[in-house]
């Protein structure tokens, strides 16, 4: 028996239970057999992949299932890089016909340098894929009113960014966060942005279902300590929301009792 | 072997094999044989069909139409598959 002390639920998205609330990507990492040590350091059960041509030129072996079986891992393709709702389309719909799930992790670029979600667009694409049977994870920025849009629209789960894509600054909207968690039924993932373990943990405190990540990992110096690290961040930003924080107050209250202090003090 | 005028399938006008025909493979022009599947074409590329997807002229190709389905002159082919990503 664990040491654990708080009881949670498991994360359910879409009627399917994860037993680890980090969702970890791919990409980046300096070689596959490091990619796989870092994945299962992380404890993830669902990892996402991006869909691209293959190199002819090289053969298909730095195909992504020559690595990782989906037998222990939940795939999750994703649209990255697709900037028009027409093109998310096509990227979901060659990630489906690989024949995983149904599943697909939506995402649409509207701008090259900070690579902010387009959030008409993510909304429009998201209809169109519930409409077409996906379980869709949409990733949208920190804006309540689009979490609330891709909710109405029918995704899985609704993942705001903490901060840009690979930019590793954390959580620059805390309080935007939580509205969003507060106001949506569907599970809220915080994805993209998390740099340290430190920023997971406080991405988790904010009371959210669960934490994406892929640079924070793949571009550390070694991934795969990295990667328990972000399991164990996760895991203590998680147990620390909910055993309820004591509150923050701008003056010192002291620990030990004022009561049997010795005479003259 | 015959020469052809310059044209889609053989833009340098040069000896083409006239029982070839230029498709379009992820975004690289090659010469197949005519008459060839889709399947055929993937195993001369050394793709193993189960690791890919093949999207033929905007369309996605179930695994079970490859054999079915001829590379025809001026196909367009995506072979894609997974890879790392975020």
């Amino acid at each position: 028996m664990p040491a654990a002390t708080v009881a949670d639920r498991k994360l359910v998205i879409g009627g399917r239970a994860f037993g680890s609330r980090l969702i970890v990507g791919t990409g980046k990492y300096r070689s596959n057999a490091e990619m796989v040590a870092a994945i299962r350091a992380s404890g993830a059960e669902m990892v996402t992949v991006a869909v691209r041509r293959v190199d002819l030129d090289r053969g298909a072996e730095e195909g992504i299932l020559h690595h990782l079986d989906p037998a222990e891992f939940f795939l999750l393709p994703n649209t990255a890089g697709c900037y028009t709702v027409a093109d998310a389309l096509r990227y979901a719909g060659l990630g489906r016909a690989a024949g995983l799930s149904e599943w697909v992790k939506l995402e649409v670029i509207g701008d090259e340098r900070t690579l902010l979600p387009d959030t008409a667009a993510t909304i429009e694409a998201a209809r169109r894929l519930v409409g077409e049977g996906f379980s869709v994870m949409a990733y949208t920025s920190d804006d309540l009113i689009a979490a609330l849009r891709l909710e109405d629209a029918g995704c899985v789960a609704v993942m705001p960014l903490a901060s840009p894509i690979g930019s590793g600054l954390g959580v620059v909207n805390p309080y935007y966060i939580r509205e969003i968690k507060r106001r949506l039924s569907v599970p809220v993932i915080v994805d993209a942005g998390v740099g340290t373990a430190s920023d997971a943990c406080v991405t988790m405190e904010q009371g959210v279902d669960g934490v994406l990540m892929n640079t924070a990992i793949a571009s550390a110096a070694d991934p795969v300590a990295m990667a328990q690290a972000m399991r164990l961040a996760v895991q203590a930003g998680r147990d620390a929301y909910l055993a309820g924080r004591m509150e923050a107050r701008e003056i010192a209250v002291p620990s030990s009792p004022r009561a049997g202090m010795l005479d003259g003090v | 072997m015959v020469t052809t005028e310059p044209g889609r399938d053989n833009p340098a006008g040069a000896e083409t094999n006239a029982r070839e025909v230029t498709v379009m493979v992820n975004g690289e022009e090659r010469a197949v044989a005519q008459g060839l599947s889709v399947a055929g074409l993937l195993a001369e590329l050394g793709v193993e069909p189960a690791m890919v997807v093949v999207e033929h002229n905007r369309r996605i190709l179930a695994r079970d139409r490859l054999d079915a389905t001829p590379v025809r002159k001026a196909d367009v082919l995506e072979v894609v598959h997974f890879v790392g990503g975020g």
